[in-house]
């Protein structure tokens, strides 16, 4: 930066190694041109003389603000950029001219005046007007009305006529543009602009009326109902979006607790919200295309139905073991509809490709339901549904939360964004400007001593704790998912002991099956707090690692025991169901997936009661300590998960559990609403709700829906369906029904042959699976280079505006130059600059 | 414009709900809050105007540190007083609706955050702007020395073209990197 200060007195030496004199001289013509470009400045220099003295405290007035000294000391950084060269634009005592330039450049002047956003809309607008290749050209406009550069400079609040000529020209220019404009895009463009709502309706009026005085000659009335039509269907669609908004779940109560929790908690809802959505996609699907067809023609049954005892609501058990609700009760045949059959050919032919799963309501031409198909086809439609909803949903919330220009900008971010204009409760305000003032105090003491050194000895004891309590973690997982093994080895051995000797109390024999999910909501609720007591115990830098290890804790607990679970249920029970006397393993499967969830809802009713409600009134009562419990949104959030995953395990077995999961999820949200706003505070640490959003709906697709998807197709695929029950007895898999049904559908038309030759080469050649990771990873690849590709072009820009943000100060430095050679020096600025010379 | 203060006229409001981000719902809403500041006198006024007192008791307002500035920027008195029409009371719900773009969110957010209305961000902004994250009592306020250090950690971080202040632009692209910021620029009535 060889253009400091001084370099009106010394300018030939200090550019000497850059330009010649000769090229010096040409830019000083050029300068005086730009000036001369400009009209007031006869006026300003003028201006100039008489100011000279007034100019310091005139520019010292516009510059800082009081507390602006504060930071305008020479900072650390400042240095090593050399001589205090940090913001130079400010830190020199310009004239006032060169001020008023200064305050005219469109990137100050567009953040204050409605004349610059005007301009700026006017350039959009024109853009999109290119872009659509309307009618008439840029040439059509005056040349000052085309976009340039020349369209903002103009614009000083010093001139205030002239300001005001300037604007009322541009608003013409924007006016012109708008109602070239389609009508849908001339209402965006008005909502998307930053003006007053008068504003706006001027600018709108007047282009209709233009509009409207140009167009009524030369546009055929069959136009202008066109224009009414696209009014009247704009108004229906506004009345839509408003009645879809009034539909909206929840809306009173999500406003209630952000109000005065902020955007962390109110993600736990958010994601309770979007787990509803899923379950109730599930329950329609299945509900509609299995336990309506299927209640609409009940099975005879062989024994009829069992005493309703109560009990039943908690084991799944008994009265509803014969029911809609499990595998076992859907029948193996085709359903039919009793109705006249025109030629019994035709009701033999199987219905062809699409409508093969959906309910035929036309009788006449296809009376046929085949369930088994059905339910095959379902489950998988189901699944493949949800897959794509949830990796689309991961895939939006990573494009949000993770960007590709990942700079640093932290604190910067911290002080922009960290404000929640949501809340507006006064305590809760008040808790949050202490959190921001600890964040933002630990943020600049990181940054300011980044590479602090611990002593060794400190640092070897921090990775003692931190092995001792990952020791303590993984110990007592281990513990607990071997305990479950053994405990679910033993129950099953008890299962097979009371098979064989008929109990005389079937209500033991039914309570003794609720030990298992018992037991393993137990662990679920207890290993948490052992956990959070190692988390206590081991201090981390920041609080996302914390919470990322106790999510990750946490996953590890669970991912276990639900593979014991897994193992107990498909590996036991399921290769040997008649050593305990079942009939139907899937029912039973079906029922103890039941239980758990069941019991999972219970010990979070449990949970809130003991561990948010009465721990609130012991602590404020008994303790007299103002705080209340915070309420722990990632453990909640996983629990969530946790419930979730055992709903889509058990969609094959349970039908209906969907159903079940929609009520508890129901409960679950009154519930945690109402102990949230009772019993909690709002949490001390920050959280960023974003990141953490797509973290859990990551967790929610990866281990959880995968998992489950996993176990399903490993059912259908290769384990053997009970012989007396369900929609599958008599086949070796599952999956043989549809293989079946495609030979079935190849003998009796020949045409459909592609059909099954696609299938044994798509479904059942594993070629053709790798083939698609294949492509898919070389999708991947493809993808990831291109980001790169971004990210360094992000770069190369960036250095481009660094550079130009150079170019515009050595312009400024030389309009500064100029306006001092063309009046004498006063005599304090000669002595300043001598001094500062001597300091070069 | 000729809105009496029981009802609102339904050209008026479909006009509303073409230039705002809010749906019919919210501008009744929004309308009968706003009746219910008026005063009884202001009532029969063609366009009246509710101080900037009167619009901070709404409780939605009240605790927020930048309520000032809110209705500063979006006040179209010419004595810059604060004080709102119902027009501009639409605007402010517009802007921190849930359906307001990023770009127009982060316009407004900039023009509160620019106290002095010079149109950048300087030092003196920025300071003012910490001072109202942080509360205004004395142990929640950062020192001398901390001010300083953040602000110029702040200038160094957003400032791409270097000199000094952050403009509109750089804002933008400061905010565009934090997701949570459309979720939390929000006020509902």
């Amino acid at each position: 930066m060889a253009h400091s200060v001084n370099f009106d007195l010394t300018a030939d030496h200090m550019e000497a190694g850059l330009e010649s004199p000769a090229d010096e001289e040409g830019v000083h013509d050029s300068f005086n041109q730009l000036i001369e470009d400009q009209r007031q400045e006869a006026l300003e220099l003028q201006e100039l003389q008489r100011d000279l003295d007034e100019e310091e405290r005139d520019s010292v007035a516009y510059l800082s603000s009081p507390g602006q000294e504060i930071w305008r000391g020479s900072p650390g950084r400042g240095e090593e950029e050399g001589g205090g060269q940090l913001d130079p634009l400010l830190e020199e005592r310009w004239s006032s001219a060169t001020l008023k330039v200064l305050s005219s450049m469109p990137s100050r002047t567009i953040g204050r005046s409605r004349g610059a956003i005007i301009s700026q809309y006017y350039n959009r607008t024109m853009k999109l007007r290119r872009r659509r290749q309307s009618r008439p050209s840029i040439k059509d406009f005056s040349r000052s009305a085309r976009p340039s550069i020349r369209g903002y400079g103009m614009e000083t609040d010093c001139m205030e006529t002239e300001g005001v000529d300037e604007e009322g020209r541009k608003r013409d220019q924007l006016v012109n543009n708008l109602q070239n404009l389609s009508l849908s895009d001339r209402v965006r463009m008005l909502r998307a602009m930053p003006l007053s709502v008068a504003e706006k309706s001027e600018l709108r009026r007047l282009a209709d009326r233009k509009g409207r005085r140009s167009n009524h000659s030369q546009i055929p009335c069959c136009s202008q109902l066109k224009y009414h039509i696209i009014i009247a269907l704009r108004h229906s669609w506004y009345s839509c979006l408003s009645f879809l908004h009034s539909l909206q779940l929840w809306q009173v109560a999500l406003k209630r607790v952000s109000g005065r929790f902020g955007t962390g908690v109110l993600s736990y809802f958010l994601f309770v919200k979007t787990l509803l959505f899923f379950n109730i996609f599930l329950f329609l699907v299945t509900g509609l295309l299995l336990a309506v067809p299927q209640a609409v023609h009940p099975p005879t049954l062989t024994q009829g139905h069992e005493a309703f005892s109560g009990l039943e609501l908690l084991t799944g058990g008994g009265y509803f073991s014969d029911s809609v609700m499990y595998y076992g009760y859907y029948s193996n045949s085709t359903l039919s509809k009793d109705c006249r059959v025109t030629s019994s050919s035709m009701e033999q032919q199987p219905s062809p490709s699409v409508s093969r799963r959906t309910m035929e309501t036309d009788c006449g031409v296809k009376p046929s339901y085949n369930m088994p198909l059905a339910y095959f086809f379902t489950i998988g439609l189901a699944f493949f549904i949800t897959c794509i909803i949830l990796v689309y949903s991961m895939s939006k919330s990573f494009g949000q939360s993770f960007r590709i220009d990942k700079s640093h900008g932290i604190l910067a971010m911290k002080v922009f964004c960290s404000w929640d204009f949501k809340v507006i409760k006064k305590t809760s305000v008040k808790l949050r400007s202490e959190n921001i003032c600890i964040q933002l105090r630990e943020l600049l003491e990181e940054t300011s001593r980044k590479h602090v050194q611990k002593t060794a000895c400190q640092r070897i004891g921090r990775v003692l704790v931190h092995v001792l309590a990952w020791f303590i973690c993984i110990g007592s997982t281990v513990a607990c998912v071997l305990a479950l093994y053994y405990f679910s080895e033993y129950m099953h051995k008890d299962l097979q002991y009371r098979s064989r000797i008929p109990t005389k109390d079937p209500l033991l024999k039914e309570a003794s099956l609720l030990a298992l999910p018992v037991v393993v909501s137990l662990i679920n609720l207890l290993l948490p707090g052992i956990f959070n007591a190692t988390a206590w115990m081991e201090e981390y830098d920041s609080p996302s690692v914390n919470t990322y290890i106790a999510i990750s804790r946490n996953l590890m607990l669970k991912v276990s025991v639900l593979v014991v679970l897994c193992f107990h249920w498909l590996g036991r029970i399921a290769s040997d169901p008649h050593s305990i006397g079942l009939q139907c393993w899937e029912s039973f499967v079906g029922q103890e997936l039941y239980r758990f969830l069941l019991m999972d809802f219970i010990f979070t009713i449990l949970d809130t009661f003991f561990g948010e409600f009465l721990w609130r009134l012991f602590s404020q009562r008994v303790l007299k300590r103002k705080r209340k419990p915070v309420f722990d949104i990632s453990r909640n959030v996983l629990e969530l998960i946790y419930g979730q995953t055992l709903a889509w395990l058990g969609v094959l077995f349970t039908p209906l559990l969907p159903a079940v999961q929609i009520i508890k999820l129901l409960l679950l949200f009154y519930m945690k609403q109402t102990s949230v706003m009772m019993n909690c505070q709002s949490p001390r640490k920050p959280y960023r709700a974003s990141q953490m959003s797509t973290i859990f709906i990551t967790l929610l697709c990866c281990p959880s829906f995968l998992g489950a998807a996993v176990c399903v197709s490993y059912t259908m695929w290769s384990i053997r369906p009970s012989e007396s029950c369900g929609p599958f007895r008599s086949l070796s898999t599952m999956f043989q029904s549809g293989k079946l049904w495609v030979k079935e559908l190849e003998t009796h038309n020949p045409n459909l042959a592609w059909l099954a030759w696609a299938h044994s080469y798509i479904v059942e050649n594993p070629l053709f699976l790798f083939l698609a990771a294949g492509i898919f990873l070389i999708v991947i690849y493809f993808n990831t280079q291109v980001v790169d590709g971004q990210r360094k072009i992000i770069s190369l820009l960036q250095e481009q505006i660094e550079n130009e943000g150079e170019d515009k100060k050595f312009l400024i430095t030389r309009l500064q130059a100029i306006h001092q050679q063309k009046r004498p020096l006063s005599p304090r600025r000669l002595t300043s600059q001598a001094s500062q010379d001597s300091n070069c | 414009m000729g809105t009496t203060a029981s009802q609102l006229r339904k050209d008026l409001l479909s006009e509303y709900q073409e230039l705002t981000f809010l749906t019919k719902q919210e501008i009744i809403l929004a309308h009968k809050r706003f009746s219910e500041l008026l005063s009884k006198e202001d009532r029969n006024v063609p366009t009246p105007r509710v101080p900037m007192e009167k619009v901070l008791s709404l409780p939605e307002l009240k605790s927020n540190p930048f309520r000032k500035r809110i209705c500063h920027v979006f006040s179209t008195s010419d004595m810059k007083d604060g004080s709102l029409t119902f027009e501009d009371f639409l605007d402010l719900l517009s802007a921190f609706s849930d359906s307001a773009t990023l770009e127009i969110k982060s316009h407004y957010a900039f023009r509160i955050f620019d106290f002095d209305d010079d149109g950048t961000l300087d030092g003196g902004d920025l300071e003012k702007l910490v001072n109202c994250l942080t509360g205004e009592t004395d142990d929640t306020r950062l020192t001398t020395e901390e001010m300083r250090q953040l602000i110029s950690n702040i200038l160094e971080e957003s400032d791409i073209d270097k000199d000094g202040t952050v403009n509109l632009s750089e804002f933008q692209h400061v905010i565009s990197r934090s997701p949570d910021f459309v979720s939390s620029f929000k006020i509902v009535l």
